[in-house]
């Protein structure tokens, strides 16, 4: 109940923090997931390299 | 000149072009953002019917057709590869799947937002939102299904089996609101016109633009580690100056 007063008063902050914020985080989210997954793939391959392990087709 | 663009279809030149590539859209993407959120909220004036709460349409309306659209492509690229074997098209499916889900949880999310100041409900089991939250889960099935195989050769062929039968699901979202009776509106813009204010059109096409251009430069930079996972025994691989 106290939210549906709130987001009535409030209609311009309930649209930017409920929607925008969460659309933005999500994307921050998802770019800081790629860029840690190309890290940790770069390094497996280098640790690869460094321990012989590789076999090159 | 004439571009050769089967030369692209090899990860190997790929990964370079890609790498080029994700830049110039992550950049556009954000300006394209900033200026769609400007005329979004500083330019476009408030419904006469719904206040200040439309200005949720400009995220639930591109994020919706993104989360569609990019299963279309996912399940194309899915295709080929499930029928021309070819690895890049498996590893684009593979890449997009992710961005898909979120657009399509930001869908229902943001629609859920939206709903609750217009409906009085968060959730109704109307047939737009059940296909949307249907998508949400072949997204999700899609995903698991190929991290629950080991080879990802098959893993490959059995996600894409899933993606082309659950591409049925994209027109039925579309028509949703045609064939059945439901609490969504229909659509707001059709080939004979609209009658949204000229701001928020401009709005809803900038901010649209801005999110195929992130889901582009989100992707392309998704493919490049999956390149590198699955090349990784290959010479060209162990040459990339990133790997030295």
């Amino acid at each position: 109940m106290g939210l549906d007063i709130w987001m009535r008063e409030n209609p311009l902050t309930y649209v930017w923090l409920g929607s925008y914020a969460v659309a933005l985080l999500v994307f921050v989210i998802e770019v800081a997931m790629v860029v840690h997954k190309r890290k940790i793939t770069l390094r497996q391959i280098c640790l690869m390299r460094n321990t012989g392990d590789e076999e090159i087709a | 000149m004439a571009i050769n663009w089967f030369k692209y279809s090899a990860p190997s030149t790929f990964y370079g072009l890609a790498g080029k590539l994700i830049p110039w859209f992550a950049l556009s993407a954000a300006i394209m953002f900033a200026v769609g959120l400007y005329i979004g909220f500083v330019v476009a004036p408030m419904d006469a019917q719904q206040g200040e709460f439309y200005r949720i349409v400009f995220i639930h309306v591109a994020s919706s057709i993104l989360s569609m659209f990019l299963y279309l492509i996912m399940a194309g690229y899915a295709a080929l590869g499930l029928i021309f074997n070819t690895r890049l098209s498996s590893m684009m499916a593979t890449a997009i799947a992710p961005t898909g889900a979120l657009f399509a949880f930001i869908s229902l999310w943001t629609g859920a937002l939206w709903g609750k100041p217009m409906w009085g409900a968060w959730w109704v089991w109307d047939a737009r939102l059940t296909s949307e939250l249907i998508l949400l889960f072949l997204y999700l099935g899609f995903i698991a299904l190929h991290a629950s195989i080991d080879d990802p050769r098959r893993a490959d062929r059995a996600s894409a089996l899933l993606a082309i039968v659950g591409s049925v699901n994209v027109p039925i979202i579309y028509f949703s609101v045609k064939w059945w009776n439901t609490l969504h509106q229909g659509s707001t813009i059709k080939f004979s016109g609209t009658s949204m204010h000229v701001a928020m059109q401009q709005a809803m096409f900038v901010t649209l633009v801005a999110c195929w251009l992130y889901a582009i430069a989100v992707v392309l930079a998704r493919v490049r580690s999956i390149i590198l996972e699955r090349e990784r025994h290959t010479k060209w691989i162990a040459e990339l100056p990133e790997v030295k």
